[in-house]
């Protein structure tokens, strides 16, 4: 039981602050920092370089996103999603749209799952992508940065042609996608597959081999696979660590069953290995998207129409009476879920991202909970930090993957 | 006659000194277009023809920028710092002979500013003093990132100004003079190996000096992969990032004009500096002095950043002992006139 007559305890760096021996340096990194992904803030303990240690502090990009959720109606919140890991906005829109559809137990006709497959997948590869250049650029590789940039636009590109936006998409909904296709995306996106595995090769001939990079990363932040269970980490921070965990094999969702993909796993769990692990994610979901892209059918609905939590087709809101009343409840009302509560993980390019909504069945989530990968990853920066020295640090903070919006919320 | 050659000399430095003043503004408008052709950019195309004028409008821009001075700093130090660094800069050019001594108006002139017989030394020292600029705009900055910064660039100068000095002892046993001019006199006569007629240039004679040269130079003037000092990512902008108009720029044009002078010097000790095929003359040494610019370009497109520890590791466990092994081989030779060139 938390006494909250008691004041809050204070962390380690700050009773080292009241007592400061005169060997250390205490060193305010962020939110203004050029290497801290945004506005994360690390109050680090040094002694000459070596950090000894490393309070991350976060909230500086805190919204209240979850709070939103409780007040906005289910559909309108697909957007907040966006908001959240702004770099793979489509990512945080499946988990979020996959978990209301859990709740109303309805599913996404088969064309609207391989899509969605097939985006996420792209849109894991922007979050590498972004990734990899930032993480390069931090630990000094400056050209690396604009080539992944430069191939993120391929990506963003696509995204565009699909839904009109190119960073928050908002492109799914519950019940599938509101919009046809465009005709000639699927040759887009081939053209696309065509193209990226050259682009990999040419990251990892400025990277993988160099020797420079080798001795920045090799050995550096390792964490162990019990510890990394133990801080609950996800995503590529776990299976750099050799733990295999993903969950797409684990917990299939969309149909993941049906395509053939690897889970790449480390063995050391240093930066180098979690580098290896999400270079091959990338050739992984390029093999993914190939896959989906041949087993997609070419026509066929995009939504659950004959689902009553979806909004009805706008053909049948002109024609029929019922629809026209259906979809003058559903945008003035919303739609009321069962009651109960569900949660729904989803692979993201980071870790699992999850997403819980406890429903009273009204309109709007009783309690909605984003699990987010980067947060609880970022909780292994000061053990990783032990011992490190200070340009270790921007190389960790990269190599956990962390979007601010994502920690903050 | 004495006045009459401090003339020339005074005369032959001022030029010298502007010419390198252009060339320093024009070398961050060849970096950032080299830099931008290897990354897929345009970079600067806006200001003149080819962004030609993008020099005049930064200098332009950091002029009419507020001289801010921190609260905290230490004020005269911080004022001072820069300028320290920006006056030494230069100076290392005076002792680099940039062609044949002249015979105009009955007047003898040297085309290089002072022949000191211990010209290299001075470069060294020069370097050694320079970094004064750094540390002390550091500290006075008041600010940690610059007195990381300032610490980093002190153990770094320190490191690798031995190595740039040892690497260096090579040629001067081959050549049998510290003086610049002797060095080159020596790099001008033919090395007839057999039927093959070769430059007597000592990057043949001494490839593993020039390597270590070469990457203690990168180190000497806070270049990448060895720019910790400055390390962006890491220490925000190091030692400067307190400093803004033209106090800043002053460290910006100290570290071109550096790398312009460790380029030339390079050029001169290594590959013959004004010696070329057809006529010798300073357009030789200037396009050897582009390669090596070309050269640090090339390598800050390219490479990540060392870590502090493992800069030092560098330093005194691979090239120092590698620069001794080379001076201990070169003294043999010399020694058993294996190789009397």
């Amino acid at each position: 039981m938390i006494d909250f007559s008691q004041p809050t305890p204070v962390i380690l760096s700050e009773v080292r602050q009241l007592t400061p021996t005169r060997r250390e340096l205490v060193l305010n990194m962020g939110p203004q920092h050029p290497s801290t992904h945004g506005v994360l803030r690390v109050r680090l303990t040094l002694e000459g370089e070596t950090v000894i240690a490393c309070d991350p502090v976060i909230g500086y990009l805190h919204r209240g996103v979850e709070k939103l959720g409780e007040s906005h109606r289910y559909a309108q919140f697909v957007p907040w999603t966006d908001r959240t890991d702004y770099v793979a906005a489509p990512s945080n829109n499946l988990g979020y749209v996959l978990a209301v559809e859990k709740l109303c137990g309805l599913q996404a006709p088969e064309r609207a799952q391989y899509w969605r497959m097939i985006m996420a997948e792209l849109a894991r590869l922007a979050s590498h992508l972004v990734w990899l250049g930032t993480h390069a650029l931090d630990i000094g590789a400056l050209s690396v940065s604009l080539y992944t940039f430069r191939d993120r636009e391929l990506i963003l590109d696509i995204f565009e042609k699909f839904c009109g936006a190119r960073l928050t998409t908002n492109m799914m909904e519950i019940g599938g996608f509101s919009r046809e296709i465009p005709p000639d995306l699927p040759e887009m996106v081939r053209e696309f597959c065509r193209y990226f595995p050259k682009a990999i090769r040419q990251y990892e001939d400025l990277l993988t081999e160099n020797p420079i990079w080798l001795a920045r990363t090799k050995g550096v932040g390792i964490i162990e696979p019990e510890v990394a269970i133990n801080y609950g980490l996800t995503g590529a921070c776990l299976r750099g660590s050799g733990v295999n965990y993903d969950v797409r094999k684990a917990m299939p969702y969309l149909l993941y069953d049906r395509v053939e993909f690897d889970v790449p796993l480390g063995t050391h769990g240093d930066v180098y290995d979690r580098y290896l692990v999400r270079i091959e994610e990338m050739r992984q979901s390029i093999r993914i998207i190939e896959q989906c892209l041949e087993q997609v059918p070419t026509d066929g609905p995009l939504m659950a129409y004959e689902s009553q939590y979806v909004i009805p087709p706008h053909k049948n809101v002109m024609t029929t009476a019922e629809d026209m009343q259906r979809h003058f409840i559903w945008v003035i009302k919303g739609f009321s879920p069962p009651k109960g509560e569900v949660y729904h993980a989803v692979e993201h390019s980071k870790g699992e991202l999850g997403y819980y909504i406890v429903s009273d069945g009204s309109p709007i989530p009783y309690r909605l909970r984003i699990r987010s990968p980067d947060f609880v990853n970022l909780q292994s920066l000061p053990y990783m930090a032990q011992g490190a020295m200070l340009a270790d640090i921007v190389a960790l903070i990269g190599t956990i993957d962390i979007v601010l919006g994502s920690v903050d919320r | 006659m004495d006045w009459q050659r401090l003339l020339v000399s005074y005369a032959v430095g001022f030029v010298l000194l502007n010419v390198l003043l252009g060339l320093m503004a024009y070398m961050t408008w060849f970096e950032r277009r080299v830099l931008a052709r290897m990354q897929h950019r345009v970079g600067p195309n806006r200001t003149g023809p080819f962004g030609l004028l993008q020099p005049i409008a930064d200098g332009v821009k950091l002029l009419a920028k507020e001289d801010i001075v921190p609260a905290n700093a230490d004020r005269l130090v911080f004022l001072v710092a820069p300028l320290l660094s920006f006056a030494l800069a230069p100076l290392g050019a005076a002792v680099i002979p940039f062609g044949e001594t002249l015979h105009l108006f009955g007047l003898e002139i040297p085309l290089l500013v002072a022949d000191i017989n211990v010209a290299v030394l001075y470069v060294l020292a020069l370097g050694s003093i320079g970094v004064y600029g750094i540390i002390l705009g550091g500290y006075a900055s008041g600010n940690r990132y610059s007195l990381l910064g300032a610490l980093r660039s002190t153990a770094q100068v320190i490191s690798y100004e031995l190595v740039l000095g040892l690497s260096l002892v090579g040629v001067f046993i081959l050549a049998g003079s510290l003086s610049l001019q002797d060095i080159l006199r020596e790099q001008q006569r033919a090395l007839v190996i057999g039927s093959l007629t070769l430059p007597n240039w000592y990057i043949l004679s001494q490839p593993l000096a020039f390597a270590l040269f070469l990457i203690a130079a990168v180190a000497e003037t806070n270049r990448a992969p060895f720019d910790l000092p400055e390390a962006e990512t890491e220490l925000v902008a190091g030692y400067f990032t307190e400093y803004s108009g033209f106090r800043f720029s002053f460290y910006f044009l100290a570290e071109y004009i550096n790398m312009i002078v460790v380029s030339l010097l390079a050029a001169t000790l290594f590959l013959g500096g004004i010696d070329g095929p057809f006529v010798d003359g300073v357009w030789w040494l200037a396009l050897k002095a582009l390669f090596f610019l070309f050269f640090y370009v090339w390598l800050r497109a390219t490479l990540p950043r060392f870590r502090y520890d493992q800069l030092m590791g560098l330093a005194w466990k691979v090239l120092l002992p590698l620069a001794l092994l080379n001076i201990g081989l070169t003294g043999l030779v010399r020694l058993w006139g294996i190789g009397a060139l």
